[in-house]
């Protein structure tokens, strides 16, 4: 029935399509994979041999009304997606009206409150997340520079046989922010600005423990604030979570905190960040067991550079520790101006960033007011920006890109990393802490006014300690690492793009491990890949090994399996 | 249950056979209106967005985004000859999350871009314009009627795409 009423709501929107007004616009996406089996890196073939994800998503406006639907289908779904995915139907559908004062949506949607480390809902297909709500959002805006923003609903869950699977708990909240500049253009004139906001969002849970009592509804509150005086600025945001036990925190009654704050100053040709987080038990779902990337109700966006060079970016990502992080950033752009000797013609980009993060001190002694024998079972006590010694990640990083002339364009990029792999675990080789030094050249050449060559050329080398201690007798012997700050050892990559504007590129890239400890390990991960695009349509085909890894967008990462086969991609937009 | 396959699967076929994918749209087709911040944060409806007639590119872009960062440094290059030419405005729509919303201001001003730029950080433009993957320009003549999209850059594509900013160019 319910298909049929939806069948009869697309046609009533397709005839009204003949009328001035409305809008239909979408995209398409499909993922088609064949698979071998490749024991030497551990990539598996499924039953079916093949993979399919398809995605088509449709958006119907006309005047103020607005209405749309995704489709989605998992033939079955690509690795690495939750094995719960299943099936061909509607993921995602919403109806809703809008003018400039009021949004009014019902069904799915996604939205977020300040930075959203109090609430966000978001999707990242490549990732397989989607934590879409499905319920009710309002966005009011009385006045410019005055809005106030509602969500009501439930959390998307699952795409199971076909249909769209919602969490049960309920997440409801609401956010107002004033922004001075825009409101009664109180500081319309003024070189200061100033914008101000709060947020609070309830979860409902029918959640149970054996042993301990379960708070059914779980309050997050706080504030934010934006200022801004000529070329500076700051943005700051506080959220306290109220008890939340969970499978994350080991069911304790803490409650939790998200600081952040950010002050910078920018002109043309410069600009400086200064970040800092302090991040304690603020793991926040809508189930208290769920894990992983499922039912997040907010995001704890990690203080990093989002790297996309391939051994940066794939082997020693950092995510934010929700449990418990104090973290600091630093970032300088600047450009060396352009007709200068040092800048030369075009000028000179460079960007140095510094990242680094901590675990908060926690104290458990009894003259702090903890006493683990009561029953109250809030266990430990930490402040804000409370850092103990213990590293968890440490990032310096420098890019420099120049522009010779129109054919030649150089970039050169170093990194140093120590990573805490007890922590933020990236690697079943490694114990402890990781250090490794990584360079990146990068280099393109204009044929001509069509064609053009890049290429890339990387390498990673680790230092530090391997113990490798034996235990045991004769035929029993077995070896393992104490500590390994070496993981899998030296990397190097090679990456040539080929491109013929606008219609075609073709790439070829090896990602060798040439210094791995463990001689049948040093593989050769060759992929080669071309596409084809026409318009806002593009086919890309990728044939080769991919390693298994994190990957990893905006710094929230998924372990992907290793891979040996052919990916065929399809994506257009209406 | 079967038949509900054949449908997105139809939808598929249908558009990657029909003429419309072909880098020319058909006129008549125009910004959805999204309410939407720019980088000062002051409020944007984007089906309200003008050029005194003159044609607009929108670009969407992220700071992480290299081919995207490619594409507005090259044509910066150029910015100043072309829009002496044909009095076209190119707006940069960042869907930076909040991971690296922060950072937009000082990555633009650093770049010396002269471009408007707006903020997406919630994805509702790019939702609604059916943007999958950044890079992706689009152009919009005079009327605001969408006439040409490219999913992609490499080094040449803001050859193409300014011929079809000449095209659309009245003045």
């Amino acid at each position: 029935m319910k298909k049929i009423l939806l069948t009869l709501f697309l046609g009533a929107f397709v005839a009204f399509g003949q009328q001035e007004g409305l809008s239909v616009t979408g995209n398409v996406e499909s993922t088609f994979q064949y698979l071998n089996e490749d024991t030497l890196i551990g990539a598996k073939q499924p039953a079916e041999k093949a993979v399919l994800n398809n995605y088509a998503l449709v958006n119907f406006t006309y005047k103020n009304f607005k209405a749309g639907t995704r489709f989605e289908s998992y033939l079955p779904h690509l690795l690495g997606y939750p094995d719960r995915y299943s099936g061909s139907g509607i993921g995602y559908r919403y109806a809703g009206y809008s003018t400039e004062q009021l949004d009014f949506t019902v069904g799915n949607f996604y939205e977020q409150f300040g930075n959203g480390m109090i609430f966000r809902s978001y999707e990242q297909r490549q990732l397989g997340i989607d934590n879409c709500m499905d319920g009710l959002n309002l966005r009011f805006r009385p006045v410019p520079g005055f809005e106030i923003k509602t969500v009501y609903g439930r959390m998307r869950y699952s795409f199971t046989n076909g249909g769209l699977v919602n969490d049960p708990g309920i997440v409801r909240g609401f956010d107002g922010y004033i922004d001075l500049a825009n409101f009664y253009n109180l500081l319309a004139e003024s070189k200061f600005k100033l914008g101000f906001g709060g947020s609070f969002i309830s979860k409902y849970q029918k959640a149970n423990h054996a042993q301990y009592y379960m708070p059914q509804n779980v309050g997050s509150y706080g504030g934010r604030i934006d200022m801004k005086y000529s070329k500076f600025f700051m943005n700051a945001e506080y959220i306290i979570k109220e008890n939340d036990p969970s499978v994350d925190n080991g069911f304790i009654y803490n409650n939790g905190h998200a600081a952040y704050v950010n002050v910078g100053y920018t002109q043309k040709g410069l600009g400086v960040i200064l970040y800092a987080k302090s991040i304690d038990n603020m793991s926040f779902r809508t189930d208290p067991n769920a894990i992983l990337t499922d039912l997040n109700i907010n995001f704890n966006p990690a203080l990093t550079k989002s790297h996309t060079e391939n051994l940066a970016a794939t082997l020693y990502p950092y995510a934010t520790q929700p449990v418990g992080e104090v973290a600091f950033q630093a970032d300088v752009f600047y450009k060396i101006p352009k007709e200068t000797k040092i800048g030369g013609k075009y000028g000179t980009e460079i960007n140095v960033n510094f990242a680094t993060s901590y675990r908060p001190v926690r104290h458990v002694s009894e003259q702090h007011g903890i006493d683990l024998a009561d029953s109250s079972r809030v266990v430990y006590k930490t402040g804000l920006f409370e850092k103990s010694d213990s590293l968890y990640y440490r990032d310096i990083n420098i890019e420099i890109k120049r522009t010779l002339n129109k054919k030649w364009k150089v970039g050169a990029k170093y990194f140093h990393f120590n990573f805490n792999n007890n922590v933020n675990v990236v690697s079943k080789d490694a114990h402890g802490m990781i250090a490794c030094h990584i360079g990146v050249i990068d280099v393109q050449y204009k044929i001509n006014k069509k064609h053009s060559i890049r290429m890339e050329l990387q390498g990673l080398w680790t230092n530090g300690d391997s113990s490798l201690v034996s235990r045991g007798s004769g035929s029993n012997t077995s070896s393992y690492y104490v500590v390994n700050q070496r993981d899998k050892g030296d990397w190097f990559t090679f990456l040539l793009e080929y491109n013929i504007s606008p219609k075609f590129y073709f790439a070829v890239m090896d990602q060798y491990n040439y210094g791995n400890p463990v001689e049948s390990k040093r593989v050769h991960y060759l992929i080669g890949t071309a596409g084809y695009i026409f318009g806002s349509s593009r086919i890309s085909v990728l044939y080769g090994k991919q390693r298994e890894g994190i990957f990893c967008i905006g710094g929230v990462c998924r372990t992907v399996p290793a891979t040996n086969g052919l990916t065929i991609t399809f994506t257009t937009s209406f | 249950m079967k038949k509900l396959f054949i449908l997105p699967l139809t939808a598929i076929a249908l558009f990657a056979f029909s003429p419309s994918t072909n880098d020319v749209i058909e006129p008549g087709k125009k910004l959805p209106a999204v309410n939407i911040k720019d980088m000062a944060g002051n409020p944007i409806n984007t089906a309200e967005v003008t050029n005194d007639g003159n044609p607009i590119v929108i670009s969407f872009w992220a700071t992480w985004c290299k081919p995207c960062k490619l594409e507005l440094n090259t044509i910066a290059e150029e910015y100043d000859v072309w829009q002496e030419e044909t009095g076209v405005k190119l707006i940069a729509v960042s869907v930076d999350d909040q991971k690296t919303t922060n950072t937009v201001e000082p990555v633009v001003n650093a770049a010396g871009w002269e471009y408007d730029i707006w903020m997406d950080p919630n994805g509702d433009f790019k939702r609604a314009l059916g943007v999958n993957f950044v890079p992706h320009t689009f152009l919009l003549d005079g009327e605001g009627n969408i006439v040409y999209s490219h999913n992609n850059f490499v080094p040449g594509d803001e050859e193409v795409l300014y011929e079809h900013v000449k095209e659309v160019s009245v003045k």
